[in-house]
């Protein structure tokens, strides 16, 4: 089933054309991967669907981005519930200084009504254990998050995310600060996630790229040139561009 | 812009294309020594096995040890998974050279059964396609690659040739010929699957090159 469609998508960072007529469609429970080289455009386009770039100055945008077939861009969309149902992990794990237990509540106390503390209480087990935490920290949830390593914060990030129910998790970045094995960790963690949500990944990292999505994006100079499987794409892209990327001869 | 494992991709291809000539040489200095009955050529080719068998482990080893180090993708990647392949199958290739050597120990002591015309046209028909099929692989010639895998349907006729005539010419018509007719069987079998292997090979390039799966769908050459 497709998520997210762009027709004819642009953006423009005032007279810097930054995403050149994307066309694309991504699909839902499978793990779409968006690489390219630096300023390629692909963090930008990450942050289209959950309209991010609202928040940089001049940033203007046109064609359409539809996510279950409504258009994000128009003007009326509430940015508070798309933020919600497309959430974003960050490239360094940005837990609030709170407790553990305060980072997961955070959310649902924004946008939830009159929750009681039990249901928060089970709120907050859940997620955390759906990204396999709760064991962790079950016993110091009181603790402050930034007591957490890099791994458990970017986890705790994660289940932040999850509690508020999205239904696309946008990943920039995700590892880049995470050591082998903890990227390891995470990356289980999304092929685990896949099943309930939607989830787009840009990262530098192709061999993490090829290990973890299902699908694969290549953007050079804002223009998506190539779209596939992430197995075609890896052993016999299309295009000589990625080719030339993923092979370490762009440049 | 030239990167580290270009390198060593070409010092594979150079690896790759000596497991090739020493296949080639072992076929020939086989059916020479079947023409020839040069029991000291054939125990030759026996005896060299071992280096290639060695050379074989060396490129495999090589071509591991370029995936773990370099994660090579696309081209890269199908240049040394395809690499592995043709390895072995010049190594079977060489293995083969042994079983014509080895069949040609039993009969060079008998008396010579028949004047050897088509086994040796069919060596030629072999040599020339495990260079072509290498010539493909070292210079990503599809076309090349192509004539390889068009070469088989002669091998075919000619071991068909051969097939008939020792079976209906001589082992039919008397008995007792049939020992040394059985290994010129044999020996025209083993050269015509040298031309199947280097058919896999010609396949091998094609994907190498083109991406494209011809291997079990000749709609597509």
């Amino acid at each position: 089933m497709v998520k997210i469609i762009t027709k004819n998508l642009n953006l423009w960072y005032g007279a810097f054309h930054a995403l050149k007529n994307i066309n694309l469609s991504i699909e839902a429970n499978r793990i779409t991967a968006i690489i390219g080289p630096s300023g390629c455009g692909k963090s930008t386009m990450l942050r289209v669907f959950n309209r991010m770039n609202d928040l940089t100055e001049g940033v203007r945008m046109d064609g359409e981005v539809l996510i279950d077939d409504t258009n994000i861009l128009n003007s009326h969309t509430d940015l508070v519930v798309l933020r919600k149902k497309a959430g974003m992990v960050f490239q360094r794990p940005n837990p609030f200084p709170l407790s553990i237990y305060e980072n997961i509540a955070f959310g649902e106390k924004i946008h939830g009504e009159n929750i009681t503390r039990n249901k928060l209480d089970e709120i907050v087990e859940k997620s955390l254990k759906d990204v396999f935490l709760w064991d962790e920290v079950k016993n110091k949830l009181n603790e402050s998050a930034l007591r957490l390593s890099l791994e458990q914060r970017q986890r705790l990030c994660i289940a932040r995310l999850i509690a508020v129910k999205p239904e696309v998790l946008l990943m920039d970045e995700p590892c880049s600060t995470l050591d082998p094995q903890a990227t390891a960790r995470v990356e289980e963690l999304m092929r685990e996630l896949k099943s309930k949500y939607t989830i787009i990944i840009v990262t530098h990292n192709m061999q993490q790229a090829a290990r973890v999505s299902d699908d694969t994006g290549f953007m050079l100079l804002g223009k998506l040139i190539e779209f596939g499987q992430t197995q075609e794409i890896f052993t016999a892209p299309r295009d000589k561009r990625t080719e030339d990327y993923i092979t370490g001869r762009y440049g | 812009m030239e990167r580290h494992i270009d390198q060593e991709l070409e010092e594979l291809n150079k690896e790759i294309s000596r497991m090739g000539v020493l296949a080639e040489e072992a076929i020939y200095k086989s059916i020479e020594a079947l023409k020839n009955r040069d029991k000291d050529m054939a125990k030759s080719v026996i005896d060299n096995d071992v280096n290639i068998d060695k050379l074989e482990l060396a490129v495999d080893e090589k071509c591991i040890d370029l995936i773990a180090r370099f994660q090579p993708m696309a081209r890269d990647l199908r240049f040394i998974t395809i690499g592995m392949k043709i390895n072995t199958e010049l190594e079977r290739i060489a293995d083969i050279a042994v079983d014509i050597a080895q069949r040609t120990l039993e009969i060079v002591d008998k008396p010579l059964l028949k004047p050897l015309i088509d086994i040796p046209k069919l060596a030629v028909v072999a040599q020339n396609m495990i260079k072509m099929s290498i010539d493909s692989f070292v210079k990503e010639d599809i076309s090349l690659a192509k004539k390889v895998l068009l070469s088989d349907c002669e091998a075919d006729q000619l071991r068909n040739v051969i097939q008939e005539e020792l079976i209906e010419g001589y082992m039919v018509k008397d008995g007792t010929t049939a020992p040394r007719a059985v290994q010129l069987l044999l020996i025209a079998r083993f050269l015509e699957r040298i031309c199947d292997h280097t058919t896999n090979i010609a396949e091998d390039v094609i994907y190498m090159v083109q991406a494209e799966v011809v291997r079990h769908h000749p709609e597509k050459l």
